[in-house]
């Protein structure tokens, strides 16, 4: 069994969403209403520079898509992965090749080999968690629509 | 916590390549388990960003402007988080919701204008035509009058089952089956649900399980912990405890599986949007989702700002009046145990009741604070006890600080047939207490009061 709270720690979630620019997501669909579409136009919007993965693709929410990792022209921050769990250890030593700074799995997408694999290159490990969840946890919007944030603070204006 | 000094994240300068994994960082406010006391204050709501107000603004507008054309379509294609409508989100009573949902245990929660409303539109979120309910026959009347008659007149199938055999759930489980239904606390007769029991049988058929905690509160019991998958509450109850508002809330624990193949009104391509898969793409946030997006948008039932800050109020102190409320109730019971005029006291936290060992696992904190009695003489000994008390208020309503007393047969289950009656454990001198927090020797003496003039009358008529 993963120890899945190991690749769901609150403060490198914060970290990597505040200081992340680009994120390469690896199986975006064109398809409006695949979730991997909803998370892709929701991070576009919120400033980030989404790169569409996906071979089957050329162009996704107006930004060329690339066959492979390798072949993304520009330094990615995160890559974002809407694979099944087996294509997740090829991802991980794309993602050590590549440099980025972090692997991060939508839910579902668990795979432990791949999640060594990353963390060996200096990768960090988010996993079975939806980063379009997590950008709105912490940026607040998400608690519009009476979900459970779990945060607690007092503090005006929050971690944002 | 421990270092107010400590830089917030957004203003850290560099980040190390692979950041820590858990456990080997200080505990802050993002990781610490804060405690329910700490919760019921705080959970759902920071200070405004505009205004510093420290208690939780009532925003009371129906609507919300876009900042430009494209932020309103995300906004209605459910691509964003953003307020659109008070008829289906608005900020104060998204505080209320994300307060309870975090007291719960629960992904979020959806609040609506009843109880009543919470349930039937908890309900028909995953419901249609033709499916089947199975349900606990012992429940509050308002509960019993909509499944029979309101989910019959839909062409919905139902099953009364006794909520304390879990094989009578299994047995009544049919094709189209689509949720078992039951009271933490049996309303008015005090039954306790083996919740971990009758989830499991659920789950066997990978139906949902959804549980009325009403009479517990999150502070008493919390379903989740023990299978559940569904809550709703009547916030008209304890989570006020005020009785000045009409409200209830529907919290999911998101653990549900909708997209087992029994639900393809969840789990299938949504026509109100253009056939959005809401399990698929929301995940754990799907059925809450569809209740939000589709049900409350098309039911109404929306609950109104006002109330929500009002329910608010009362939650900041639902800990200290559930402590209250259970001493009282306790002492209250063992008050009429032992009086020659009243038998049958349903309280599950008496030594004797059936439920002890289902109290001790469920409701270790104690066993809620209503139940029922039956006063000596039948209907009119019921009637003249509540003749006789001057501080008990006689109303239909239960869990307000200020302690009620009602006459079930003659008011809250009077649509209910004989057998109806019986089954949900209502018998003519049934009457049923809601204990306040009161000085709990003015209840008993005023309780006492009405138990001399049943006395009193039974005399008179002896003598006649």
């Amino acid at each position: 069994m993963t120890d899945l709270a190991r690749y769901q720690n609150p403060l490198n979630i914060q970290r990597l969403l505040h200081t992340s620019k680009t994120i390469a997501i690896v199986g975006l669909s064109s398809n409006e209403l695949r979730p991997s579409y909803f998370v892709g136009y929701y991070l576009k919007r919120h400033g980030y520079q989404v790169v569409p993965v996906n071979p089957h693709e050329a162009n996704v929410l107006g930004e060329t898509c690339y066959p492979r990792l390798q072949d993304v022209p520009v330094p990615v921050d995160i890559v974002n992965v809407f694979r099944a769990p087996d294509a997740l250890p090829g991802i991980a030593r794309d993602a050590v090749a590549i440099h980025a700074r972090a692997l991060w799995c939508q839910f579902g997408v668990i795979n432990e080999e791949a999640a060594r694999t990353a963390e060996d290159g200096g990768v960090t490990v988010i996993m079975d968690r939806c980063i379009k969840v997590e950008h709105a946890r912490y940026v607040g919007r998400m608690h519009w629509l009476g979900f459970n944030t779990q945060r607690i603070t007092s503090v005006r204006s929050g971690l944002q | 916590m421990t270092d107010a000094k400590q830089p917030s994240v957004s203003k850290k300068p560099a980040v190390s390549r692979s950041l820590p994994a858990t456990g080997s960082s200080p505990e802050t406010e993002e990781t610490r388990a804060f405690g329910f006391e700490t919760r019921q204050l705080h959970a759902g709501q920071r200070p405004d960003p505009n205004t510093g107000a420290r208690a939780v603004p009532i925003f009371q507008t129906t609507s919300y402007v876009f900042e430009d054309p494209e932020s309103a379509a995300a906004y209605f294609n459910l691509q964003e988080y953003g307020n659109t409508y008070s008829r289906i989100m608005n900020p104060t009573v998204a505080v209320f919701e994300e307060r309870v949902a975090n007291l719960e245990g629960g992904c979020g929660a959806v609040a609506f204008s009843s109880g009543i409303a919470a349930q039937a539109a908890a309900l028909f979120t995953m419901l249609q035509t033709g499916d089947h309910v199975v349900s606990s026959s012992a429940l509050y009347g308002g509960t019993v009058n909509q499944f029979k008659h309101f989910l019959g007149k839909m062409n919905v199938g139902l099953t009364w089952v006794d909520p304390d055999d879990p094989d009578a759930w299994r047995g009544a489980v049919r094709p189209n089956t689509k949720a078992f239904f039951a009271e933490t606390i049996g309303n008015p007769g005090g039954n306790v649900l083996d919740i971990q029991a009758v989830s499991s049988v659920a789950h066997e058929h990978d139906i949902p399980l959804i549980v009325d905690n009403t009479f517990a509160t999150p502070y008493l019991c919390r379903p989740f912990e023990w299978g559940a998958d569904i809550v709703i509450h009547s916030a008209t109850k304890f989570i006020g405890g005020h009785g000045t508002s009409i409200g209830g809330i529907v919290v999911d624990s998101g653990t549900f599986n909708w997209s087992n193949g029994r639900f393809p009104v969840v789990s299938g391509p949504s026509p109100a949007y253009h056939g959005l898969m809401f399990h698929e793409t929301f995940g754990t946030y799907g059925y809450l989702m569809k209740l939000r997006a589709e049900t409350l948008r098309d039911l109404g039932g929306a609950l109104s700002p006002f109330n929500a800050f009002l329910f608010l109020q009362g939650l900041e102190t639902l800990s200290l009046r559930m402590q209250r409320h259970v001493e009282n109730a306790a002492a209250v019971a063992e008050f009429l145990a032992a009086h020659e005029l009243a038998s049958n006291v349903t309280y599950a936290g008496l030594p004797t009741s059936k439920y002890r060992s289902l109290v001790e696992k469920y409701l270790p904190r104690g066993a809620g604070a209503v139940f029922s009695f039956d006063c000596a003489g039948g209907r009119a000994g019921g009637q003249e006890l509540i003749r006789g008390m001057t501080l008990w208020s006689h109303l239909a309503n239960v869990g307000d600080a200020k302690s009620l007393i009602i006459h079930p047969a003659s008011t809250t289950h009077r649509q209910l047939s004989d057998d109806e009656l019986r089954a949900a454990g209502v018998r003519p001198g049934t009457v049923r207490l809601s204990v306040g927090t009161e000085s709990v020797d003015d209840l008993t003496w005023d309780l006492e009061k009405g138990l001399k003039r049943v006395a009193g009358r039974a005399r008179g008529a002896a003598g006649s």
